[in-house]
């Protein structure tokens, strides 16, 4: 799963979606691949305003990537910045988690990643 | 007419095999009515510089992914832009797979008109995503009517494997279309998060069949609340039908927005 969904996954725990913890989800133990994607500037900066920022600045620093800006670029920024542009590319677009966990914040739950694919169906007694 | 994305990669005997209600979805979002509702709604003004969000379209239980892949491949041609980003959730680990593989083919053969795929989520609706996070939705649920809703995939048919018994295919496919009381009962679930997950611009398209009593869908889709204040009315619109058989019709697309 590309590292892109974690901005929009969140804990599938009903109680857990009021919660600030359940998001972002965390990566653990994860193994990670990189898709060869070409690079389109364009897509990023219109990607741009549904981001998370700030959950994807945790992401990014828990996958090991280069810690992003505390403060997300503007598009006129991103347009000029080169090298943001690469990173958020490669980070966004490129990268899939392949094996590990994403655990909740809240509740602790772990969702397991497997093949590329996260689990989000909940054992009987969760739902 | 569109190319429809290749699945000859799909296990037919576990994952649900495209047909008249996948083609119908295909015919209806890439007809010139829902094309240019969809392009107004989510391309960028040609002369500006201020971007439009990338919207994310996602399809609930894909099934083998013949409807995302398409939705993905021409998101030029349909959205207006090719800045979309894709996503699917189902609940088998096979049909998650078998999506990934045919929008990703499909993608290749359509670099030029392609949107940006994600990845499928293995899920229950839409329950593992955030709150306003869906602009468009498509779901061709499991809609005919049987006595009793099937189980839903015990941990052991959670993961991709080799191989499975013929209990557990079956299994699997009775999830694709059985829908319990009146066809409705996992739609009704969708439904009712609709106004939590859609974004303020979000719009849904749900396949009902006659048995579903679509005119009764409707209704209680436009008395439907909002999650927030002042976002509007709910809309419910049939926006494509499979014809009339015997004086009704047997399959409608119904376009939900506000």
């Amino acid at each position: 799963m590309k590292v892109m969904t974690l901005n929009f996954l969140t804990c599938a725990v009903k109680n857990c979606k009021s919660s600030n913890d359940s998001f972002p989800l965390h990566p653990k133990e994860a193994e990670l691949a990189k898709d060869d994607i070409e690079i389109n500037p364009q897509l990023l900066i219109n990607v741009l305003p549904r981001i998370d920022w700030a959950a994807l600045r945790t992401t990014s620093t828990e996958l090991g990537f280069p810690t992003l800006p505390e403060q997300p670029p503007s598009p006129e920024d991103l347009q000029n910045d080169e090298a943001l542009l690469k990173e958020l590319h490669e980070l966004l677009m490129e990268t899939q988690m392949m094996e590990g966990k994403l655990v909740c914040g809240h509740c602790g739950h772990e969702y397991a990643v497997k093949n590329g694919v996260a689990n989000f169906l909940l054992p009987s007694h969760l739902v | 007419m569109l190319p429809t994305p290749d699945t000859s990669h799909v296990p037919y005997q576990r994952v649900y095999e495209p047909a008249e209600d996948s083609f119908l979805l295909l015919d209806t979002l890439s007809s010139s009515s829902e094309t240019a509702f969809l392009s107004s709604r989510f391309s960028s003004p040609t002369s500006s510089s201020s971007a439009t969000p990338t919207p994310l379209v996602l399809e609930v239980g894909p099934g083998s992914g013949v409807v995302i892949a398409f939705l993905t491949a021409h998101a030029s041609t349909i959205f207006g832009t090719p800045h979309v980003l894709t996503t699917a959730i189902d609940v088998s680990p096979f049909a998650c797979a078998a999506t990934n593989l045919t929008v990703r083919k499909a993608v290749t053969e359509n670099l030029a008109t392609a949107g940006s795929w994600t990845s499928a989520v293995q899920g229950d609706l839409v329950t593992p995503l955030r709150a306003g996070s869906v602009d468009v939705l498509v779901f061709n649920p499991p809609y005919v009517p049987t006595p009793d809703l099937p189980a839903p995939p015990p941990t052991k048919l959670q993961e991709l494997r080799e191989k499975t018994t013929f209990e557990e295919d079956s299994h699997l496919l009775e999830l694709t279309y059985a829908g319990g009381r009146d066809g409705m009962e996992t739609t009704d679930r969708l439904i009712e998060a609709l106004p939590e997950v859609l974004s303020q611009r979000g719009v849904a398209y749900i396949l009902l069949c006659a048995q579903n009593k679509p005119e009764e869908v409707k209704e209680r889709i436009r008395k439907m609340g909002s999650a927030q204040e002042g976002e509007g009315e709910w809309k419910a619109e049939t926006v494509g039908t499979s014809g009339k058989q015997a004086g009704w019709e047997k399959l409608q697309i119904v376009r939900v927005w506000r």
